[in-house]
């Protein structure tokens, strides 16, 4: 499944993150892959909000497209 | 004197002197630190090539350097390779941290460590934690760090004695298990700890200095400091309660459509009515009128006619209609100054309550379809204010693509303050539907333009990724600070540029190129716009300024028909001459021609087109059906955008992000 299917409030593992780039920034963030995040936001046809403990990212839609994840934990 | 050996910055550092330099995440209080550090006595240094300016001051026989607020130093942006270039040539490290964000804040921690820099953290908003529940065990975050922790509240000036006393403790910490011997290989190669840190990491800049080729372990060596940071965490940190406070529940309904587009709208009225109102009629009323025109022109003119004529040709170039010293200075400091100030203490207010990451969430969508994303809103909103000042904001945009599209949107589609005070004059008096006509027209072409550019160009524009701090209570010391610093900036940089097209111009017209331009334009203005010949006097001078071309439909006896389709072509019409240099300078020279140009054409292809379809449904009247013709430009927009949708799905699509 990708992040931008999952709903508000669920929660996923984050499988796979496409570029290197966003993979690096997401790491200072304190997201990785094999972490598990919580769907905090979806903004309708927009971006994605993730949140783990206090850390909130907004993740635009194509890119929430390409990050694998599982739920739901 | 020596230098700071950061490449291009100058900044004056006594013999002997320590260089004690502040570092930290976005929006952790590091100004207040710099400012009680360093007391009254700042400079600033520009950053060569960027707007940014590094402030520096003494503190006691040593030297304090601030940094831009980065969540990482490696070369991903202008801030980062700055904060990197200065932190690598620190003696002591001074790290501003949040409490109530460790985990976040850390991860710059614990590299600036790895570079092997003695540092010292302050453990900054000890009352917001508290506030938000949350309790950090400072005397073992400070074991394993391996550096001293000062627990502080920088607004309240509480631990600061405690923090100059024991500054000079500041020592080496514990780097991350492992990378020690990697460095040591390298060390005999680069030299420096720090920078052998990030050739490891990477990063081209610092590999190429050394000749050497930047290592492919980033991401491994980000991940190690990551579980590391994160075993921190939950060591030193306890959360003892966990309620959504009123921020948290504030901070949602911002991004939300259904709540988040009522308060944007409240936001932006109550912008509206400060600097629409107050600023634009008060203020500047003041500024322009009384002061500049009132006082300092008649002044300026009087003296200078002592020595030069009015008439003669260096008179004219002075003091003329656009003089040097006459209209330049008035226009920049009596009519921009205060409304740019104006704008830019929305968007610092908007920064540090944490606000701006929201609107450009809320908004991502919606600009992602004209080839944005989320943070083009920042130069679109400031465009309202002073496209020129947009445009060199146009700078934090991710990639070159989003610039060019930005750039092109702003000098077509959006009239500046200046502009939009005239427009909003000769609106009113036509009645609301003419409003809406004017409004949706400008906007269709907004969307059309950037559609068609999302389309053409090249490439794919970045995806939104973009942090989300806790919403607080903005400071006024730092919204004021920020407002004050970009404020200068835009003078700097701008009012070169305003008097280089004051020049141009003051030439045109003693040459006569402003007639002869004037001239040439008039078939195209009765013909095909169904406006006076005289009308192209006024798009002439929309060249120079735009508020000029507007103010100069206003001498002009136009029916309805008429004042509406001047005012479109003249908004859409040329960017300011002050912007265009801009564009000149970040672009290349072609983009610049091609953007003065395609302004021209799309100006008299949309307010001809508004002037015939007018015609064609009322061919009779002095007035327009407003309902066809909006409806016509519906339609007409709904086929562009449909049309490059087509092209969008027909082009093969590559699915790797640049």
């Amino acid at each position: 499944m990708t992040l931008d299917r999952m709903k508000r409030g669920q929660r996923c593992r984050i499988l796979s993150i496409p570029s290197e780039l966003v993979r690096a920034q997401a790491l200072r963030f304190g997201i990785a892959e094999g972490e598990v995040v919580t769907c905090c936001e979806v903004i309708p046809a927009g971006p994605v909000v993730i949140s783990k403990n206090r850390q909130e990212i907004a993740i635009g839609r194509g890119l929430a497209r390409q990050i694998e994840v599982e739920g739901s934990f | 004197m020596a230098h700071c050996h950061c490449p291009g910055l100058k900044i004056e550092i006594p013999a002997g002197a320590r260089r004690i330099v502040l570092a930290g995440n976005p929006n952790t209080g590091k100004s207040v630190f710099f400012n009680h550090f360093t007391g009254m006595y700042v400079d600033v240094s520009n950053y060569p090539g960027t707007t940014l300016d590094i402030s520096y001051g003494r503190y006691g026989s040593d030297v304090v350097i601030d940094t831009p607020g980065v969540y990482g130093i490696s070369s991903f942006n202008d801030e980062e390779r700055i904060a990197r270039d200065i932190i690598l040539s620190a003696d002591l490290v001074l790290n501003v941290v949040s409490a109530a964000h460790l985990e976040r804040d850390l991860f710059l921690t614990q590299q600036i460590i790895d570079t092997g820099v003695p540092v010292i953290v302050a453990l900054n908003m000890m009352d917001d934690a508290k506030r938000l529940g949350i309790e950090v065990d400072v005397d073992r975050l400070s074991q394993l760090l391996g550096v001293p922790v000062i627990p502080t509240v920088a607004v309240k000036k509480e631990g600061f004695d405690r923090l100059k006393a024991e500054l000079f403790t500041a020592r080496p910490g514990h780097t991350i298990p492992g990378l020690e011997e990697e460095l040591n290989q390298l060390l005999n190669r680069v030299g420096s700890r720090g920078e052998a840190l990030l050739v490891l990491e990477g990063d081209p800049v610092i590999a190429a200095r050394h000749g050497c080729k930047p290592g492919t372990r980033r991401e491994e060596i980000y991940r190690r400091r990551r579980e590391r940071v994160n075993e921190i965490c939950q060591q030193v940190v306890r959360e003892i309660s966990r309620g959504a406070g009123l921020g948290t529940i504030l901070g949602r309904w911002m991004i939300k459509p259904l709540t988040g587009i009522p308060i944007l709208f409240v936001a932006l009225w109550a912008m509206y009515k400060t600097i629409g109102v107050f600023i634009a009629g008060t203020v500047v009323g003041i500024t322009e009128e009384t002061i500049m025109q009132g006082i300092y022109e008649p002044a300026v003119r009087k003296f200078v006619e002592q020595f030069i004529p009015h008439s003669s040709v260096p008179g004219t170039i002075l003091i003329g209609e656009f003089g040097l010293l006459t209209m330049t200075v008035t226009y920049l400091l009596g009519l921009l100054m205060p409304l740019v100030v104006g704008f830019y203490f929305f968007l610092s207010l908007f920064e540090d309550s944490g606000y701006l990451p929201r609107i450009a969430t809320l908004v991502d969508r919606l600009l992602t379809s004209i080839g944005l994303n989320g943070r083009g809103v920042i130069p679109i909103i400031l465009g309202f204010g002073c496209v020129t000042m947009a445009t060199i904001t146009t700078r934090l945009l991710s990639s070159d693509r989003e610039r060019k599209i930005a750039i092109f949107l702003l000098g077509l589609t959006i009239p500046c303050s200046a502009q939009l005070g005239v427009i909003a004059g000769m609106l009113a008096t036509l009645g609301p539907q003419y409003l809406a006509l004017y409004a949706l027209v400008i906007f269709s072409v907004l969307v059309m333009a950037g559609t068609l550019l999302s389309t053409l160009l090249p490439g794919k524009s970045a995806d939104l990724f973009i942090d989300l701090p806790p919403l607080r209570l903005p400071r006024l010391d730092n919204v004021l600070k920020k407002t004050g610093t970009k404020s200068y900036h835009f003078l700097k940089e701008a009012a070169p540029l305003f008097v280089l097209g004051a020049l141009i111009i003051s030439v045109f017209q003693i040459t006569g190129i402003l007639e002869f331009l004037q001239n040439l334009l008039a078939p195209l203005t009765v013909g095909w716009l169904n406006l006076p010949p005289e009308a192209s006097t006024a798009f002439i001078m929309g060249i120079v300024r735009r508020d000029f071309g507007a103010a100069g439909l206003t001498a002009l006896a136009l029916n309805a028909l008429q004042t509406i389709v001047a005012l479109i072509t003249i908004t859409l019409f040329v960017p300011c001459i002050a912007s265009i240099l801009v564009i000149f300078k970040e672009r290349t020279r072609k983009e610049a021609v091609l953007i003065w140009g395609s302004s021209w054409v799309a100006a008299f292809l949309i307010g001809g087109l508004v002037a015939q379809l007018a015609r064609l449904f009322n061919p009779a009247g002095d007035h327009i059906q407003v309902i066809p013709v909006i409806l016509s430009f519906v339609v007409l927009t709904l086929v562009i955008v449909g049309m490059c949708l087509f092209i969008r799905r027909a082009k093969p699509t590559t699915n790797v992000p640049e």
